[in-house]
């Protein structure tokens, strides 16, 4: 590490769950996000502020001015641009360490074993049942763990998942959902996916740097109407 | 009988899942239910008997981002 990043770094060196040796491992990691939207938000920010190696970000809209309520990387003056391209630009100027790979296109079943092979591990940005499906199935063929979020209203859920026995399937069927059902709420206040797109991004790091009781096997789910939040074995 | 859902306490008369499932009018699909934090798959209902002071959570389905 050099003095420059000793510093960048000092309050993770610090801590006792990260230190110098998982500051490194960060440092040699490769993310992928899928979706840069109301979740992929924060964990871009998040992630590249804690210097993540390589950040691949994957996503074929352009920003929209609805996406401004809550999507905290975009700016006015970016409506109608790459999502992709406006992204990296933010995330570089936050941490230009970061190398951020974009990809200014959806993921789909032709091209997500090639994309998600190249990365450590995979998080959730996505806004649909079927694009989570495919990562989840790719990530479990792949043995790459998968830290799913979703975001509904004022409520919200993460786990990670093809780590240990549950994938997404196991979460559709309990849920009794597939990649065919529509988005049920496509309301959201803003900080819904701040909060869980900031317990994704902690998730990826604890899972990087190996402290912790990661949400392996189990789904936490939160209200924010009243922060009743529970964590649930799959 | 009371028992917990969703962090509130609440009086009912079924005996299984799938009977609270009904008195409480859940939707066929799009809903997961949970007891004591484990989750309970959805052909198990039927056969998932509660007790007094059961804690149960309620989860609806989520596919925003």
């Amino acid at each position: 590490m050099t003095e420059a990043q000793l510093q960048r770094y000092d309050r993770h060196i610090i801590l006792g769950g990260i230190g110098i040796e998982g500051q490194e491992r960060l440092l040699q990691s490769r993310v992928l996000l899928v979706g840069a939207g109301g979740l992929g938000s924060p964990v871009a920010l998040y992630l590249t502020a804690a210097g993540v190696g390589t950040l691949g970000i994957i996503d074929g809209d352009t920003v929209s001015i609805s996406n401004l309520q809550r999507q905290v990387l975009y700016t006015e003056d970016e409506v109608g641009r790459q999502k992709t391209e406006c992204a990296a630009r933010r995330l570089h100027s936050l941490n230009s360490d970061v190398c951020i790979e974009s990809y200014p296109y959806m993921l789909t079943a032709d091209n997500a074993e090639d994309i998600i092979s190249g990365y450590d591990i995979v998080v959730d940005g996505t806004d649909n049942f079927s694009t989570r499906l495919l990562i989840s199935d790719t990530c479990e063929r792949l043995c790459k763990p998968f830290v799913y979020g979703a975001i509904r209203a004022l409520e919200g859920q993460v786990a990670v998942l093809c780590k240990g026995k549950a994938t997404y399937r196991t979460l559709m069927n309990a849920m009794g959902v597939n990649g065919d059902t529509p988005n049920p709420d496509k309301s959201v206040v803003g900080t819904t996916p701040g909060v869980i797109g900031s317990i994704q991004a902690s998730q990826v790091i604890q899972l990087i740097c190996g402290y912790g009781n990661p949400l392996i096997d189990r789904l936490f789910t939160i209200d924010l109407t009243t922060l009743f939040s529970f964590t649930i074995d799959l | 009988m009371q028992i917990s859902i969703n962090n509130t306490l609440t009086d009912t008369a079924a005996q299984t899942l799938q009977q609270l499932a009904e008195e409480l009018s859940l939707p066929s699909k799009g809903v997961a239910v949970a007891v004591e934090n484990q989750m309970v798959p959805r052909d198990e209902w039927s056969s998932h008997t509660l007790s007094q002071g059961a804690h149960v959570v309620i989860i609806k389905a989520a596919c925003g981002g």
